[in-house]
């Protein structure tokens, strides 16, 4: 429910700290008038709901245009490699998996951060959206890992570093959302998602590097998913399509996951049937 | 002015508890904090303390904002919350004195024995509070304020439940005293106490919302609260 | 403002006996000194007196922190019953078994850190005190790795006999304990605190925390793997080091952020 006078929430304290004494009063009034910027105009749910509404389709066309040329590419056209046969062509959806899952949980650490400082609602929405994306990947990731592992080195699951961390940057997605799950309030449970996830952030490079050493110390199978030293162009050309297409299939989707989360916060809001006759 | 509010809001999930709402206490000075189950009350006093953040508006204590001098505010203040009692294995002395340590005071066993003499728990001051009825452990709870030196800022959700005549008649002598004394007093109980304030005791009503939250407007949600704060009809009784 | 008028509203009616004008003295009251700046905050005795506290709650209630110890020695004891009595093998898995065991001893250890001060009520004087939230934190946090992290470790040499751990590996084995259960705590700390209050939460808990905690696993085990390959140990100890300095400076600032968010 949108509130008359609480339109625009006010910088937090953290925000207020950040800035030196002298600026405090001015930061105050320009906060004011901010609004009228345009990054904070569509920092409000009410003008970001129907840009999103916008969005998604554009981005769902070019996610299938996209996953279809590189995969296309990828199976079909790019060479068979010499080393390992057809059970390489896994790559063209392990690799897109495998960085969207990484950058989903920086872009999630990013909106935590910028909702924690500055207490905009959709900053934690956006969070919120992009948890489920980035754990499906994570397990898309994992899953062809295995995949790929069975042919090639006879073994369902290899405890490479990579794949190690992997897994462990999927508990941590799974944790995130089953704090939310877990917390009725949805603004504590908004915050609490997100100071773990900043919590997280910290800890990834820790957790990484601990993983290699423990890879490297205990010299397991030297098989590692680095691709071959030369890599032939149209498998390039394909992975990066198909790279390409699974980015935009999650800002669909985590798009159509914001408006949805939208719709059910500000549900009974003045302008929400106007936009959408389904909602009740 | 000492203890302000300025433009409180308030919204909890989805219903606006209040918004608008200016509020002052000066020494010597109660408030009142009325309203019926569900109305915000017990919220309002969070906000008070600090331990909730207000969707706009802020509280300051001479002058300065309290999320800018969060130490000295609390020094300043006590705290009695509506579930607030002592752990079961600790005695009350012990209890005083680790919760007035937390405040910033020292406390030796004298002084908080004599704080729970005047709440009539003299004589259990030395068993584990889990032996205690839940009266008697809301009463030590309530000691704290009886402690020297006095508190600036006294704020109290619902302390007069649960206590019976005599247990009410304490504590209402030991506000009567923190008053005289300069301090402020915020409370909230569903039935009117009689406090001896010399700033007076002032009402604050928080409005008749529905618990469910419908059937109210939002246009009058401003100016039905902005006003709510009046004083009650003083007369200056004869000293004698 | 004159101290001896008295104002009533006529509807709260008291005693015409009782209505007389009450100076401070007479009601014994010691005025407070405001605006003053408050006598400086002792945050080292303050930090004391927490831990003395939670330490004294924690004798009383001796029963609490011996189950955390008979979890400790029982999830050991399973271990061999389920791969079978051979001493090489046992010895191999020794360093990870008995690491694993106390990572879930104190995991499963960490929602009485605030679970007794909110049945209690007694919450809020942690977020109402003098000193800041996060040292007060950092103290809770000591208090509870001196009841449940340190016994653990203290116990741990004689659960090694049981795996038949060599001398020095038992050494090593107890030193990395001594630097990891500390980190356990702190980052437990933050965990804690996020899932104040909710159901299942120790569940929940340990699903949050665990991930964060395979860093010090890692190392932990890796120590005594390490020396008793021959290999030493210092590099691993260094890093169990490191890591807990690093938790010792965020921990606390984040277990006070949760803390405020899950109690709003």
């Amino acid at each position: 429910m949108t509130h008359p006078l609480i339109d625009h929430q006010r910088p937090t304290l953290l925000w207020e700290r950040l800035q030196p004494r002298w600026a405090r009063g001015q930061a105050r009034s320009a906060a004011e008038a901010a609004p009228t910027r345009l990054v904070w105009r569509y920092a409000s749910p009410q003008a970001f709901y129907p840009l999103a509404g916008r969005l998604v389709p554009w981005f769902a066309v070019a996610a299938a245009l996209l996953s279809a040329a590189g995969l296309g590419l990828g199976l079909l056209v790019a060479p068979t490699d010499a080393t390992q046969g057809d059970a390489y062509r896994i790559i063209f959806v392990h690799v897109p998996a495998a960085w969207i899952s990484m950058v989903a949980y920086l872009a999630m650490g990013f909106w935590s951060a910028l909702g924690l400082v500055f207490n905009t609602r959709l900053s934690f929405l956006m969070a919120r959206a992009l948890a489920p994306t980035g754990a499906l990947m994570a397990f898309l990731c994992l899953w062809t890992g295995a995949l790929w592992g069975k042919p090639t080195w006879g073994a369902w699951w290899v405890w490479d570093a990579r794949l190690t961390s992997m897994l462990l940057l999927f508990l941590l997605y799974l944790g995130v959302m089953a704090l939310q799950a877990a917390i009725d309030d949805p603004a504590r449970g908004d915050r609490a998602g997100a100071l773990l996830t900043l919590v997280g952030v910290v800890n990834v490079p820790v957790i990484y590097g601990s993983v290699q050493w423990w890879n490297t110390l205990h010299q397991g199978a030297s098989v590692s998913f680095t691709r071959a030293p030369t890599i032939a162009t149209p498998m390039l050309l394909g992975l990066l399509l198909a790279a390409a297409g699974f980015w935009a299939y999650a800002i669909a989707v985590v798009l159509a996951r914001v408006r949805r989360l939208i719709a059910e916060r500000e549900h009974g809001a003045a302008w929400l049937p106007a936009l959408s006759p389904s909602a009740p | 002015m000492s203890l302000e509010g300025h433009q409180l809001a308030l919204a909890r999930g989805d219903r606006t508890l209040f918004a608008g709402l200016d509020l002052a206490v000066d020494a010597g000075e109660a408030l009142w904090v009325a309203g019926p189950n569900g109305s915000g009350k017990t919220s309002l006093l969070r906000l008070l303390a600090g331990l909730a953040r207000p969707q706009h508006g802020e509280v300051r204590w001479h002058g300065t904002p309290i999320t800018e001098q969060r130490g000295r505010y609390h020094a300043a203040l006590l705290w009695v919350g509506h579930a607030t009692g002592s752990p079961d294995d600790l005695t009350p002395v012990e209890h005083l004195r680790h919760a007035a340590r937390l405040r910033g005071q020292a406390c030796s066993e004298r002084d908080a024995e004599q704080a729970l003499e005047r709440f009539g728990l003299g004589a259990a001051s030395r068993r584990p509070a889990r032996t205690l009825s839940q009266g008697q452990r809301k009463r030590v709870g309530l000691a704290r304020l009886a402690l020297q030196p006095a508190p600036a800022l006294a704020l109290l959700d619902e302390p007069f439940s649960a206590l019976d005549t005599s247990a009410i008649q304490q504590l209402t002598d030991v506000l009567d005293g923190l008053l005289a004394g300069g301090s402020r007093v915020v409370y909230t109980t569903h039935q009117p106490q009689p406090l001896n304030a010399p700033g007076g005791v002032r009402e604050l009503s928080l409005g008749a919302l529905s618990p469910c939250g419908s059937g109210f407007s939002r246009d009058g949600l401003a100016a039905r609260h902005a006003s709510r704060l009046k004083p009650l009809p003083q007369h200056t009784g004869a000293v004698s | 403002m004159n101290g001896l008028a008295v104002t009533v509203d006529p509807g709260l009616r008291r005693d015409d006996a009782q209505l007389k004008a009450v100076t401070p003295a007479q009601a014994g009251v010691h005025p407070h000194h405001e605006r003053d700046d408050a006598p400086a905050g002792q945050p080292l005795a303050t930090l004391a007196a927490l831990v003395h506290r939670d330490l004294l709650l924690a004798w009383r209630r001796r029963a609490d922190a011996l189950g955390t110890l008979v979890f400790f020695v029982l999830v050991t004891a399973l271990f061999p019953l389920a791969v079978g009595p051979e001493p090489a093998q046992l010895r191999a898995i020794a360093p990870g078994v008995l690491w694993v065991a106390a990572l879930l001893s104190a995991t499963l250890a960490l929602p009485r850190l605030f679970a007794q001060e909110r049945a209690d009520g007694t919450l809020e004087h942690l977020l109402l005190a003098r000193e800041p939230l996060p040292w007060l934190l950092l103290g809770k946090a000591l208090a509870h790795w001196l009841t449940t992290g340190l016994p653990l470790v203290l116990l741990s040499p004689v659960l090694a006999l049981q795996f038949d751990l060599p001398a020095d590996a038992t050494a090593v084995l107890a030193a990395s304990l001594l630097l990891g259960t500390p980190t356990l705590s702190l980052v437990g700390s933050v965990g804690a605190a996020l899932t104040l209050g909710l159901r299942n939460g120790a569940v929940l808990l340990a699903l949050l925390v665990l991930p964060l905690q395979v860093p010090v696993l890692v190392f932990g085990a890796g120590a005594v793997l390490a020396e008793a390959g021959g290999l030493g140990a210092r590099a691993h100890l260094l890093m169990l080091g490191g890591l807990l300095c690093f938790a010792t400076v965020l921990a606390p600032w984040a277990a006070a952020a949760a803390l405020r968010i899950s109690t709003e």
